[in-house]
């Protein structure tokens, strides 16, 4: 599975982010990622206008 | 007795608020070997703080509305002189906190006895109440089963009867899970009503704090008291307090009252459907609403979750990985590996979201949803099975949670008190309305429908 996308990813990921993930973690960090990703999905596939605005809290 | 009583009868001189927190502390040390609720107990501070309440009624002072009233923090909050875990075992080389939380120091200037710290899940990344550090909390009404998490030891010390009042937090459900299935009532106020300030953070966007007690009469008691702004936190309003202790008996009038339909039928446990069937029946509810796209909010506050957690811990997840609980670094790694681009997405959905249940709070008043799909699990059960089909406890649990905390709406979670085990009716309003949550808990409790039972477990 060394060339799968996500494990690639996931791998890129960790040496950007300078995280370490030990070998033994990636497979429920993959896990993990997988659930967060066709959630993310989801949300995604909503359809934005270009005038939909982030809820993020700023008071400036 | 309620902490209604108990600050009754120390005003009243019948009892003391000494004797108040004596009887507390030997509860505890009676029974948290079994429910290992606590870990902390602050005795002396609290012998010191009763003490000074008992000192200013014998002065003639007013004592506040919570005097003598025991109570306990999820250890999320800090407590003058200890470290904040929050469940971690990372934190607990934090120095000593300098300073109580702020609504800690107003429950304390309301005359309330802060008498110790409460277990949580790690981080209150949790639905369960275990904790892999500390053991996990247990349920009052049956040890061998789950306390909901992650204010899991704020369920568990109210549920048993230790204190009648506890704070926990709730991103997704940490308050009103515990409450349900520790068979207490849990308030989730509107995002941005009570302080977090001098909390440990979850995720800043979907943070809220709150009490859990045995009474509709005691949360609404504990919220007047922690009401109020606090520059300290940037997401706390401006709007000055409004109380709703005076508004309880008013009934639920001409409130308009509706069932959630749709995606909160689904993937529910018949003891969940019986829950909602009383408090539908007492009411005189006929109608049914649909909160749009709920499983796309549900979605996007997972997101939002997992991401902004990922990014609280980062330098832990880089410098301590190995002193985390597995379950929480994996899940925290993943979160901190999605896409910008959806996370941004996530923050735009909750505007359009909030916007869209807005526009369905002109036409009802309250709405009527499971507080958990199934009462409380057996301590480490992975997997449950649902209409035929084997699902992870630990993603189900909060499934209806999350759509409601995601645009901050109140909530009261109110315990239907099935046997052999209780499970918890979520009473939603909208933003800044939690009077109208808090009437129709009042009314239900009113009419025996809902209530804390005793403790069957210990």
């Amino acid at each position: 599975m060394a060339d799968d996308p996500l494990d690639e990813y996931i791998g890129a990921a960790a040496k950007l982010l300078k995280l370490p993930v030990k070998d033994a973690w990636k497979p429920a960090v993959r896990a993990n990622l997988e659930v967060s990703m066709r959630l993310a999905r989801l949300v995604d596939e909503f359809g934005f206008p270009d005038e939909a605005e982030p809820a993020s809290v700023f008071t400036a | 007795m309620s902490a209604l009583d108990i600050a009754r009868a120390v005003t009243n001189k019948k009892s003391s608020a000494l004797e108040a927190t004596e009887a507390a502390l030997a509860r505890i040390a009676k029974h948290n070997p079994v429910l290992n609720a606590f870990t902390d107990v602050t005795a002396e501070r609290a012998r010191a703080k009763a003490r000074a309440v008992d000192e200013a009624i014998a002065a003639g002072k007013n004592p506040g509305p919570l005097a003598g009233v025991p109570f306990a923090v999820k250890n999320l909050f800090d407590v003058k002189g200890l470290p904040t875990r929050a469940g971690s075992k990372i934190n607990r080389d934090l120095p000593a906190a300098a300073r109580d939380a702020t609504v800690v120091e107003r429950l304390e200037a309301a005359g309330a006895v802060l008498v110790g710290a409460l277990n949580m899940g790690e981080y209150a990344y949790d639905f369960t109440g275990e904790n892999i550090h500390d053991g996990p909390s247990r349920n009052p009404h049956d040890p061998t089963r789950m306390t909901g998490g992650s204010s899991g030891g704020s369920g568990s010390a109210v549920g048993g009867a230790l204190v009648p009042l506890t704070l926990g937090s709730d991103t997704n459900g940490s308050i009103r899970v515990p409450s349900s299935f520790c068979g207490v009532f849990g308030l989730k106020p509107t995002y941005g009503r009570l302080s977090r300030a001098r909390s440990f953070p979850f995720v800043y966007s979907l943070d809220h704090v709150g009490p859990l007690t045995r009474s509709t009469a005691d949360l609404a008691l504990a919220y007047d008291a922690m009401q109020g702004p606090d520059a300290a936190d940037a997401a706390c309003t401006t709007r000055p307090p409004e109380p709703v202790s005076g508004l309880l008996d008013q009934g639920i009038g001409d409130l308009r009252i509706a069932v959630a339909g749709g995606y909160f039928e689904k993937s529910v446990f018949p003891e969940a459907t019986e829950a909602i069937s009383r408090v539908v029946k007492a009411l005189g509810v006929n109608r049914t609403v649909e909160i749009p796209e709920a499983a796309r909010g549900r979605a996007a506050a997972f997101v939002i979750s997992t991401s902004e957690g990922a990014s609280l811990h980062l330098d832990r997840l880089r410098t301590r990985p190995d002193d985390f609980d597995p379950a929480v670094r994996d899940r925290l790694i993943a979160g901190a590996m999605i896409p910008a681009s959806l996370i941004d997405r996530a923050q735009k959905f909750r505007r359009w979201y909030r916007s869209r249940v807005l526009e369905l709070f002109k036409s009802v008043d309250v709405v009527l949803a499971p507080a958990t799909p199934c009462v409380a699990p057996k301590l480490g059960q992975v997997n449950f099975v649902l209409d035929g089909a084997e699902m992870p406890v630990r993603a189900h649990i909060g499934v209806h949670t999350q759509p409601i905390s995601f645009i901050g709406l109140p909530v009261v979670a109110v315990p239907v008190p099935l046997e052999p085990m209780p499970i918890g009716v979520q009473i939603i309003a909208a933003p800044w309305r939690e009077d109208i949550a808090l009437r129709v808990a009042a009314a239900l409790e009113r009419e025996g429908v809902v209530s804390a039972a005793p403790p069957r477990g210990i």
